[in-house]
């Protein structure tokens, strides 16, 4: 039993993160049809950004801060630069460009920080917390905590305000979307924004658990986006749930069968649901457009 | 891309021709001996190749400070293979074609120093490799000789210090990138000799954010007196990390893929007790004063520190051995002939240099045994030397 808790609690934790990248994909891809794999990058930025404002003296929240702000210009930037110009390109050729994209921050990473690992200091102490035999780290409740207040505030945020009420409807139908009187660049513009802010908190998050560097961001892509799969492109819940499936299958994967297979249970799920449910898990008509 | 300056080499054409109007010097002393070099000072690998290509540079300044070999100075001729074998071969024909040395330093990884090895043998030149992989040297390969110390040399220095600590029963979890597998292959091939059984044998990705299902397996395994942790780079890091979470109590052994600074950051607290073999030179200031190494050791840490303002590596320091010894081999041999200087380095015997003390043999290309290693235990954020290890 003690094991099994273990298990879940390390793959939520992973999972958590995963879910919160995926959430990133399925929200520029709502509102623009964009699949961006610089998504894992904003993870990297948020903790990297924070670990080298805090080695220049500022304070964790005032790093936190400022390293989020400085993923959504790099969002916005991305969104303008590179993704705008192109419109009306295919999305295989968009596809490309966040991958060229991608590359380039980890470039610039490379020089605006350095190439070596590092951690952030756990939020509330290092002393693990005993639950039903089961060692859990604080930091993790961080992760999960910080996992479910982000889908509460976005959920909110989509369904209650008028700005996020506009960015759904920008997202089911950009042409009339603007005739209602939308403006739907800033819409896009938003939604680039608001994925680079989830995924650079996601960053900050899990920097103690998992240390960061410039290069960390690509795997988080790779799994964010299978979970954005298995869950249902487009489809916020189906992000959440594959997040934290993909996550609890490596963990029982690894600690049930064999970690030699760790990877290879993950993505052996994504070809089983892409097998019976093409559409992923919570994918539906509804959220694509003709 | 080459590093040779061509200003230093316009300024020391200028400088002999001169001596010679003056009539001071002989013609011979213009005639440096060259010594071929390739490394991965960029790319992915930089890491190891940058301080190799500084050291390079450093001991060639040095030397030639000293009035060079056999009254000549050397010639340091090095290129960049930027992490690519391919490259690192088309360099190793430049250096024998077209530039004409007459030994060779270099090869960062072991996948270049395999790339360049048959370039050498046909050529008859002999070919000090700085990378890590046993298959470098074994077989022997009469041109081919290498400064670090194997993998397999670390997992009997662990399972030495398991032995004396009557540590029989153990679990290993390992990296699953090329540092990791071999290791990993290196230490079940030796483990036999020391009556050491392994009972659970995990592993992780190199870019894996979690190893505690792992642990936990390792844990709920009966009878587990110790771990080792074959890796490199972040994983034993998080490993360590994991292993006080899951409140682990046995020893934890890691290899010398983790013997720097860094690891004791990353690591934080959990660190405390790790167990590691780990070269001299990360212990340069703690060494007893009558220990052979400590002077040289100590001399290459501030001629490097120096030099570059940055702290010394354990990659720099095989560098450092590597053209020193070869330097020294010249010395002995008292002719640059390429022949000459193979069979004066498979002699080396006794040479302290910065990794250990290398006697070379016919059947022995490395010369480093377990005694090159220090056990050290990481104690206060620091490292400290385990005396009951020696």
């Amino acid at each position: 039993m003690s094991e099994f808790l273990q298990l879940l609690i390390s793959g939520l934790t992973v999972g958590a993160v995963y879910a919160l990248v995926a959430l990133g994909f399925t929200l520029i891809y709502n509102a623009s049809d964009v699949i961006n794999f610089a998504q894992g990058d904003f993870v990297m930025i948020g903790g990297m950004g924070t670990v080298f404002l805090m080695a220049a003296g500022l304070s964790l929240p005032i790093a936190a801060l400022i390293a989020v702000l400085g993923a959504v210009i790099v969002g916005l930037l991305l969104h303008r630069l590179a993704i705008e110009p192109a419109r009306g390109a295919s999305p295989v050729t968009l596809i490309m460009i966040t991958i060229g994209a991608s590359i380039f921050i980890r470039g610039a990473a490379q020089i605006v920080f350095d190439k070596q690992f590092h951690t952030l200091p756990a939020f509330s102490g290092a002393d693990p917390i005993n639950i039903a035999g089961a060692a859990i780290l604080p930091q993790s409740l961080w992760v999960l905590a910080g996992a479910i207040i982000l889908f509460v505030a976005l959920y909110l945020f989509l369904t209650r305000t008028l700005t996020g009420k506009a960015l759904i409807a920008t997202a089911a139908n950009r042409l009339a979307a603007r005739l209602v009187g939308i403006n739907v660049r800033v819409m896009l513009g938003l939604a680039f924004g608001l994925s680079a802010a989830m995924g650079a908190l996601a960053g900050i998050l899990v920097a103690p658990i998992t240390l960061t560097r410039y290069d960390i961001g690509l795997i988080f892509a790779l799994k964010g986006f299978a979970a954005a799969m298995v869950g249902g492109m487009g489809s916020p819940q189906g992000a959440l749930v594959g997040g934290l499936l993909i996550g609890i299958l490596e963990a029982f994967g690894a600690g049930y069968i064999s970690s030699a297979y760790k990877d290879a249970v993950a993505f052996l799920a994504i070809l089983l649901v892409l097998f019976v449910m093409p559409r992923g898990l919570f994918g539906s008509k509804s959220v694509e457009r003709v | 891309m080459t590093f040779t300056s061509t200003r230093r080499a316009i300024l020391g054409t200028v400088a002999a021709a001169a001596l010679l109007a003056a009539g001071a010097a002989p013609a011979a002393a213009a005639d440096p001996i060259k010594i071929g070099s390739v490394v991965s000072a960029t790319g992915s690998t930089a890491f190891l190749g940058d301080p190799e290509a500084k050291t390079l540079k450093l001991v060639a300044e040095q030397i030639n400070a000293k009035g060079g070999i056999l009254g000549r100075p050397i010639e340091l001729i090095l290129y960049d293979d930027g992490g690519d074998a391919n490259k690192a071969r088309t360099f190793a024909t430049r250096l024998v074609e077209d530039d004409g040395v007459v030994a060779m330093v270099g090869g960062t990884s072991t996948g270049a120093t395999m790339a360049m090895i048959p370039v050498f043998e046909d050529a008859e030149i002999p070919f000090i490799s700085l990378a890590g992989a046993i298959e470098i040297i074994d077989p022997v390969n009469p041109f081919v000789f290498k400064t670090p110390h194997t993998d397999k040399t670390a997992c009997m220095k662990i399972f030495e210090d398991m032995k004396a600590r009557g540590l029989t029963k153990i679990g290993m979890i390992s990296g699953t990138d090329g540092f990791g597998k071999s290791m990993r292959n290196q230490c079940m091939n030796v483990i036999g000799d020391y009556g050491i059984e392994v009972l659970v044998d995990e592993s992780y990705g190199p870019t894996d954010a979690d190893m505690t299902p792992q642990l936990n397996k390792i844990k709920n395994t009966e009878g587990v007196q110790a771990v080792v942790n074959p890796g490199f780079g972040q994983g034993p890091a998080i490993v360590t990390r994991n292993y006080a979470q899951l409140g682990l109590t046995v020893p934890l052994y890691q290899s010398h893929g983790v013997a720097s600074k860094s690891f004791i950051e990353l690591a934080g607290k959990a660190a405390e007790g790790v167990r590691l073999p780990a070269p001299a030179l990360l212990i340069a200031d703690k060494l007893a004063d009558d220990d052979k190494q400590k002077p040289v050791v100590s001399a290459y840490k501030q001629a490097y520190e120096t030099a570059t303002g940055q702290p010394v590596s354990t990659f720099g320091g095989y560098a450092y051995d590597g053209l020193s010894l070869l330097a020294a081999a010249i010395e002995k041999a008292g002719s640059d002939d390429p022949a000459a200087i193979r069979d004066a380095i498979e002699a080396t015997n006794g040479y302290v240099g910065v990794t250990g003390i290398y006697t070379m043999s016919a059947e022995d290309h490395l010369g480093l045994g377990t005694e090159s290693f220090h056990l050290l235990r990481i104690e206060n954020g620091d490292w400290v030397p385990e005396a009951a290890a020696k």
